[in-house]
């Protein structure tokens, strides 16, 4: 089955100018930004000791990462000792490889999923696909998004671009060419659309040789990989199937098994803003008579490594993916999440895309700028990602890519001016001369992409540093 | 104490009666206060477009400018913010010009010790309090309190206040259709309070803001907070 695709997004502005003008998409998307954000607050203002918990989040994932290459090789080992296989894989070709001949090896045509960004990010729906292995979603909003062939807009909800008569008109088209149909009387209740996707997915989850799944955290003292979830399709994922394949992101370690107290206080609060996760899923390797026979690491670089060695940029693989950066975002609520050009929308979606992908394309290129650098990401990040100085740190890189020449030079321009305060004021004493002749509007560069919407201020008759002379002659 | 105005680029070339206010209010509360003219920029538009090599000559320019001052005050959260957060990070010689750099209502409040500055302002007022200030400075209830201490002023709380308005320096013509719909929300939340003034303490976001209001006709005007602070029964000119 065939999804969306972010080959040959245009760059962020032109793809956010659409959806400023969408009026739907920005009713639901300001509805429902509005109640997760209140709720997130409630939330974390429950707990006296947040500041501190998310300080413990930031050093616990700062020590994983300055040791990573030991945790790594620690994780093998115990993964291996409780009798399952690791695979790594540098890239998401690698990846969607080893997945792809596991799956084949156990004889399956088709796999259960449960929602994960890394699986997104490599792209691997697509690549079973061209396999002939068919990739089922059993999240409800990936469902709702794999059903209307859509790409996510959101790391936590990725169909919150969706109201719910919306998600009834695909649930009835959709779910009879893909397995059991929606029954014909559907309402666009929240439970009756939750019932129909329960049964649709049943028959899926009974019928799946092999799930795949990506992982929240890996514990490196004892090899135990760990899945929060809200719906309970996971923990069906993770016990049913005879084979289970998961694929994730080396920087999701943690160094102990006592980190988690931390980090599952941390992440529900700041994600559904929920004080506990409904359903918490841990295993090491495998058990004899207890879930899956089969049990596959598959550890993804895929950009990681890179970003580790940049100073400043690897703050970003702190991230745990809960989305509150996102749910606080004034860009992100106007321009939805299909902007963002990547399975990683919004802020942390701005710094990790280009450091992940490279900033060599148009829409890398362009999301270091997709900010007004308000903080309120950096604000609201469990572990503390200071999102405005990587966007600021990446616009750096950005400007040296080539197309720079003409701003390089007002910025070069504007240096000289400021450095020479004798010529500024003889500047703004011409502009003060000839103000009456100044428009509101023009026509031309970033001069009209101001004026398109706003009047151009008033020069007024004298600077400040003109009145302050004559003050004190 | 010797106190340095640091005027910023924006209020001496577009917004000079920010400027004289922020000269005015303090003279009166009993500070003498200088400018000294080799002072330009901050340097924030280029360091925020990621073109920090250009931003050095004017940390440099700013350090040696205001070098023998007690307190630097600037009638702008965001360029407080550029000098105290982001200068430490470009250069080491800012180390000691940082901690000094104070926004104008920091430095009323913390150091002087008044809320109420003797002002006289008789209309309906409502405050966005720009991110920088809120954020990075942490300003806090400061601007609020200086506010509501104002004789004739009534102040209506703004709906959504901490959100930004979608100015965002280059933010606002890179970017120009999502910052203009954030602009608009901020003005139409303004609009929804019935004040007849939108009062801010940064004036590139009122700059944003007040071309938004011309052009759709708002009724609504863009007050710097330190010009509502300066006004007093005298001169009950605007
Ligand atoms: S950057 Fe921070 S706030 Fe955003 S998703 Fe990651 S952990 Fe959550």
């Amino acid at each position: 089955m065939s999804g969306g695709t972010y080959l040959g997004m245009p760059s962020f502005p032109v793809a956010a100018k659409t959806a400023t003008h969408d009026g739907r998409l920005r009713g639901n998307m300001h509805r429902a930004m509005n109640t997760i954000r209140t709720r997130r607050a409630r939330a974390v203002s429950e707990l006296d000791d947040w500041a501190q918990l998310r300080q413990a989040g930031k050093e616990i994932k700062d020590r994983a990462l300055r040791h990573l290459d030991e945790y790594l090789l620690q994780i093998e080992e115990r993964v291996t000792e409780a009798g399952g296989h690791v695979h790594w894989a540098a890239d998401a070709a690698a990846a969607n490889r080893i997945v792809a001949g596991l799956a084949k090896a156990a004889g399956a045509a088709e796999v259960v999923k449960i929602k994960s960004m890394a699986t997104q990010e490599i792209g691997l729906n697509e690549a079973l696909a061209a396999e002939g292995i068919d990739a089922w979603e059993t999240d409800l909003a990936e469902l709702i998004v794999q059903l209307g062939h859509d790409r996510p807009s959101h790391i936590v909800v990725p169909a919150i671009h969706r109201n719910r008569s919306e998600i009834r008109e695909i649930f009835r088209a959709e779910m009879g060419r893909n397995g059991r149909p929606a029954p014909d009387d559907l309402t666009d209740r929240p439970a009756d659309l939750a019932e129909a996707a329960r049964l649709h997915l049943r028959e899926k989850f009974l019928r799946a040789k092999v799930a795949v799944s990506g992982a929240n955290f890996l514990i490196a003292e004892t090899g135990t990989a760990v899945i929060v979830e809200s719906e309970g399709n996971g923990r069906m994922c993770l016990t049913l199937p005879e084979t289970l394949i998961s694929v994730v992101g080396i920087e999701k370690v943690l160094p102990t098994q006592r980190d988690l107290e931390v980090f599952l206080q941390l992440l529900p609060r700041s994600s559904t803003a929920e004080r506990m996760n409904p359903y918490t899923s841990m295993w090491t390797g495998v058990t004899a008579g207890d879930g899956p026979s089969d049990f596959h690491l598959v550890l993804l670089d895929n950009g990681r490594t890179e970003t580790l060695a940049d100073e400043v940029g690897r703050q970003a693989l702190r991230c745990i993916r809960c989305a509150a950066c996102l749910n606080v975002c004034p860009v992100y609520e106007r321009a939805g999440g299909h902007a963002y050009g990547s399975v990683y929308p919004g802020p942390i979606g701005a710094i990790l895309s280009p450091q992940l992908r490279g900033i060599d394309n148009p829409v890398d290129a362009s999301l270091p700028f997709a900010s007004s650098l308000c903080g309120a990401c950096y604000e609201a990040c469990p572990v503390a990602i200071d999102i405005p100085e990587v966007l600021v740190h990446l616009r750096e890189r950005a400007v040296e890519q080539p197309g720079h020449g003409a701003e390089r030079a007002v910025m070069n321009a504007a240096t000289w001016l400021l450095d020479h305060p004798a010529a500024l004021a003889a500047a703004e004493r011409a502009a003060s001369a000839t103000r009456k002749l100044h428009p509101r509007t023009l026509n031309l560069g970033p001069a009209a992409a101001w004026s398109d919407t706003r009047d151009l201020p008033e020069v007024p008759s004298e600077s400040f540093r003109a009145w302050w002379r004559k003050q004190h002659r | 104490m010797r106190v340095a105005l640091f005027a910023t680029c924006v209020n001496d070339a577009l917004y000079p009666s920010t400027a004289i206010a922020t000269v005015r209010l303090l003279e009166r509360l009993g500070v003498k206060v200088d400018f000294p003219q080799a002072q330009t920029c901050c340097g924030q538009p280029q360091y925020n477009s990621g073109y920090r090599k250009q931003v050095e000559p004017l940390v440099t320019r700013m350090v040696n400018t205001l070098a023998e001052y007690d307190y630097v005050v600037t009638p702008s959260g965001s360029c407080a913010a550029m000098v105290r957060n982001h200068y430490p990070r470009i250069d080491v010689k800012s180390t000691e010009l940082a901690p000094r750099m104070l926004e104008l209502t920091e430095f009323l409040v913390d150091v002087l010790g008044v809320e109420d500055v003797g002002a006289y302002y008789p209309h309906t007022v409502t405050y966005h309090p720009s991110c920088h200030g809120l954020r990075m400075l942490g300003l806090g209830e400061r601007p609020r309190r200086l506010l509501k201490a104002v004789r004739g002023l009534t102040l209506l709380e703004l709906p959504a206040a901490d959100e930004c308005c979608g100015f965002g320096g280059t933010f606002a013509v890179k970017n120009p259709d999502v910052s203009a719909a954030m602009g608009a929300d901020k003005v139409a939340h303004a609009e929804e309070t019935g004040a007849e003034v939108l009062c801010g303490a940064d004036n590139s976001c009122l700059m944003h803001l007040g071309g938004l209001m011309r052009r759709s006709g708002s009724a609504l005007r863009p007050v710097h907070l330190a010009e509502i602070l300066a006004s007093t029964e005298q001169e009950v000119a605007r």
